[in-house]
């Protein structure tokens, strides 16, 4: 027998069309069977309950990155989180920060993908490609698997307290996926691409207390490749003013 | 009213719409339309992988596109156009070369060549992968192609309706979801790649957003649909959640085991095993719980995907995707315990009837990928065949397009396509006017008709209760009514407009599998257990014939080289 409990749902009910408006928790009161995700309970919610609510979703298995959101005070998708991990019967939830809120669990993640694009996420080759595939080992495979594991859900963009006091910091998701191209043996991007992020708007910018790290809900690491993109960028100063070729 | 115009316009942001956009953006004004941000597609949730005859495997050596040809028409018992499966598997290499240099970062061999493992009714292990998200480094590879090309993207704008006049397109009515606009927008060339309409099942792997609405849009402006009634069942969805456990569980070494521990494959598949084709696993999978040797958990009957015997190194090398879904959805660690599954609604073979160059029958509208049935999948799809359709099919749409252009013959006529904004209007005013039935609920009784009557196993009594059923739900839906009159983010708003089309493909579905008097591949009948050449080598074809009924047709399948013949693995 599966028996259900009583849970209180809180969450921020806010509309930008509606500016006069003040921000404001709703109550909602569900039973829920063990098992239940957040996501499966805002769906009740708005079937049952509350047809105006609005909230983003599509994979409900933790693959697609449409519903991160602070769940009790933690970053994470809606979809993976469980009601009964909190050890409380009350779950508040909240948009994701960092970004302006269009509707209720809703962000505007237009400057998310802005910054994702300025790191020109895409492989650069200046080789002719052969005919088959470009060979790559295994070993060069495994070196970019967690940072092709990223969803680009924003989780991490939402946890950065870079990016809340500095809008034009790229972020840790933007920096992961030039990483995954820098690291990647096919890719050729010239030098001077990097120069593009090396300063406090790039990876000079973060304070690395891995509060993206935290919030990853695929283990990816961004600072690491913050980390690694900076090792990079000193080595290719060192090797200037030594005048050494790569 | 604001009118936008284009040459070509793609309602779809996954891999069959990203790829077309990325084919035609160079030449022509196009603009890429998804009710989702295209990443969100459900391209990205493809685990296993995609098949091309590269011959990397050592045991593949000899592997060529016309075994691959072979294995898809035997796979689809002889319903596929086997022209149209030799253009697919030919191209199958190009395309899986040209993903890799455009970045997709497949898992590899030894040798650094992509590495291939073996996938269900495949006769060489064929499928290319990455470890278990290969549609999650295809969809971002094509994502980042039309993003370094400059790609006009729309996103969550929902496209409500096509406009079409006397077998012409003339564009589509948008919903632009986040500032609650109808926009209607003018284009010469319009393509759906709009996906498969899982939800209409009650047990599906499918994303939320797989409504299928977009092959009941296009049914209601008179494209015809083929073989709706071919419905494919995963063998193994996650109980619960029905979240997909790839192939590649199996195609890893995986066993399927039953209450009394017996790897029962043996019995229905002696040779193959568990890595028959899809139609013959679920069918076993669901004659063991039907007879009785199941486990029984809270969530449902189910059966063991055992992987414990594959170790750790292997699982975390080759599965961890499943892993991780294992762990956050059930609490379950596949190194250490079995997955208990079951077999859910996962593709539709079946969908907008399109030639091998994606083109319709009306002039100016296009199809491609899991919502188009060209049909390359037959009776029964092979996995690693739903990946390289939608880019195969995404590419020859635009070089179709881009013929159809070039002609000059397309004027787009606007005043139609603000008429059809026009009705648009009027229906969202009528649904916030206090219809009293909820979306929801007869989202939830046509779900759970669909899974109970027109499943793996069908009869007529069964078929013709769904189709009572529906039309019952037609009828209310009439009523149904939306809570706010504020439009934008207004999903309940959105999901009563889906819900429209969703009867309409269920209908489609449910009277293709109560006429066909046969089993074949999916489509397995207790009332007609064997297959008919005879009568039933053809393509059903519906048409929306009056508000209540489908007209049906037939059509001759494409047989080239391969005679059909009895399926045996």
């Amino acid at each position: 027998m599966i028996t259900a409990s009583a849970y209180t749902f809180k969450i921020l009910r806010t509309d930008r069309k509606k500016p006069d408006d003040t921000p404001r928790f709703q109550t909602y009161r569900v039973k829920v069977i063990p098992g239940l995700t957040v996501l499966g309970v805002l769906n009740r919610i708005r079937d049952e309950i509350d047809g105006t609510l609005s909230f983003r979703s599509s994979c409900r298995s933790a693959v697609c990155g449409s519903c991160a959101m602070v769940i009790n005070g933690r970053i994470d998708l809606a979809c993976r989180t469980q009601v009964a991990s909190f050890g409380t019967n009350t779950i508040i939830l909240e948009p994701l920060p960092n970004m302006e809120i269009v509707k209720d669990l809703v962000v505007d993640m237009t400057p998310f993908w802005k910054m994702y694009e300025t790191v020109k996420p895409w492989l650069i080759r200046e080789s002719t490609d052969p005919e088959k595939e470009i060979a790559q080992s295994e070993e060069e495979r495994s070196c970019i698997d967690q940072f092709v594991n990223c969803i680009l859900c924003a989780c991490c963009y939402g946890a950065c307290p870079v990016i809340a006091r500095d809008p034009e910091y790229l972020g840790p998701a933007a920096l992961a996926k030039l990483e995954r191209f820098v690291l990647d043996s096919r890719d050729e991007r010239p030098d001077i691409l990097l120069d593009d992020v090396n300063n406090e708007r790039g990876v000079w910018g973060c304070d690395t207390i891995l509060k993206c790290i935290e919030a990853c809900p695929k283990d990816v690491r961004p600072t690491d490749s913050i980390v690694g993109l900076r090792k990079a960028l000193v080595g290719k100063k060192a090797r200037r003013l030594f005048g050494i070729k790569k | 009213m604001m009118t936008v115009s284009h040459d070509v316009l793609i309602v779809g942001g996954g891999l069959a719409g990203l790829r077309a956009a990325v084919g035609l953006c160079q030449k022509y004004d196009v603009a890429l339309l998804s009710k989702v941000h295209p990443i969100r597609s459900h391209s990205i949730a493809a685990q296993g992988g995609i098949n091309a005859a590269l011959a990397n495997n050592p045991d593949s050596r000899d592997d060529t596109w016309e075994k691959h040809t072979f294995d898809t028409v035997k796979g689809s018992d002889y319903l596929a156009d086997q022209d149209a499966v030799e253009i697919m598997c030919r191209e199958a290499p190009g395309i899986v070369y040209e993903m890799e240099h455009w970045g997709c970062p497949f898992s590899r061999f030894p040798d650094g060549s992509i590495a291939q493992r073996p996938f269900g009714g495949a006769g060489y292990p064929r499928t290319c992968y990455s470890t278990d998200l290969t549609g999650h480094v295809l969809l971002n590879t094509l994502y980042e192609r039309a993003v370094m090309m400059g790609v006009t993207v729309y996103p969550e704008w929902y496209v409500t309706a096509l406009a079409t006049d006397e077998g012409v397109c003339h564009g589509v009515v948008a919903f632009d979801l986040m500032n609650g606009q109808i926009v209607p927008i003018a284009a010469k060339a319009t393509i759906f790649a709009t996906g498969g309409y899982g939800r209409v099942y009650f047990y599906s792997t499918n994303a939320l957003i797989n409504t299928g609405s977009g092959i009941g849009i296009a049914y209601k402006a008179g494209v015809p649909l083929k073989d709706m009634e071919f419905v494919q069942f995963h063998p193994t969805g996650l109980i619960g959640t029905n979240i997909l456990m790839t192939e590649a569980c199996r195609g890893e070494g995986g066993y399927l085991v039953n209450n009394k521990g017996e790897r029962f494959m043996e019995k229905y598949a002696p040779k193959a095993m568990e890595l028959a084709p899809r139609d013959i696993v679920s069918r076993s999978i669901q004659t063991e719980i039907n007879e009785g040797r199941y486990f029984e958990h809270p969530l449902g009957k189910y059966i063991k995907l055992d992987l414990t015997h594959l170790g750790e190194k292997k699982i975390l090398a080759k599965l961890p995707g499943i892993r991780k879904i294992c762990l956050d959805f059930i609490g379950i660690d596949p190194i250490k315990q079995p997955i208990p599954i079951m077999p859910c609604q996962h593709y539709s073979m079946g969908g907008i009837d399109t030639n091998a160059r994606t083109a319709t029958e009306v002039q100016g509208f296009f199809a491609a990928g899991e919502c188009a049935c060209v049909s390359v999948h037959g009776a029964n799809r092979l996995g690693g065949n739903s990946l390289l359709e939608t880019i195969v099919f995404g590419k020859i749409a635009a070089g179709a397009i881009d013929e159809y252009l070039s002609s000059g013959t397309a004027v787009p006529k606007e005043e139609i396509v603000i008429r059809r904004a026009g009705d648009l209007e009027a229906r969202m005013a009528a649904l916030v006017s206090g219809g009293t039935e909820k979306t929801f609920v007869l989202h939830g009784e046509l779900a759970k008709t669909m899974s109970a009557n027109v499943g793996i196993f069908r009869q007529r009594t069964e078929t013709e209760k769904a189709l009572e059923e529906i039309g019952r739900i037609k009828e209310r839906y009439r009523n149904v009514g939306v809570s706010s009159p504020s439009r934008h983010m207004n999903y309940e708003l959105m999901n009563a407009i889906e819900l429209e089309y969703m009867l309409e493909v269920a209908h489609t579905i449910a009277l293709g599998a109560s006429l066909r008097e046969e089993s074949r591949g999916a489509h397995s009948r207790t009332d007609f257990p064997k297959r008919d050449d005879g009568k039933w080598l053809k393509h059903t074809i519906a048409r929306m014939a009056d508000d209540t009924n489908p007209g049906i047709s037939f059509r001759d399948v494409s047989i080239t080289r391969y005679k059909p013949m009895e399926r045996v693995y």
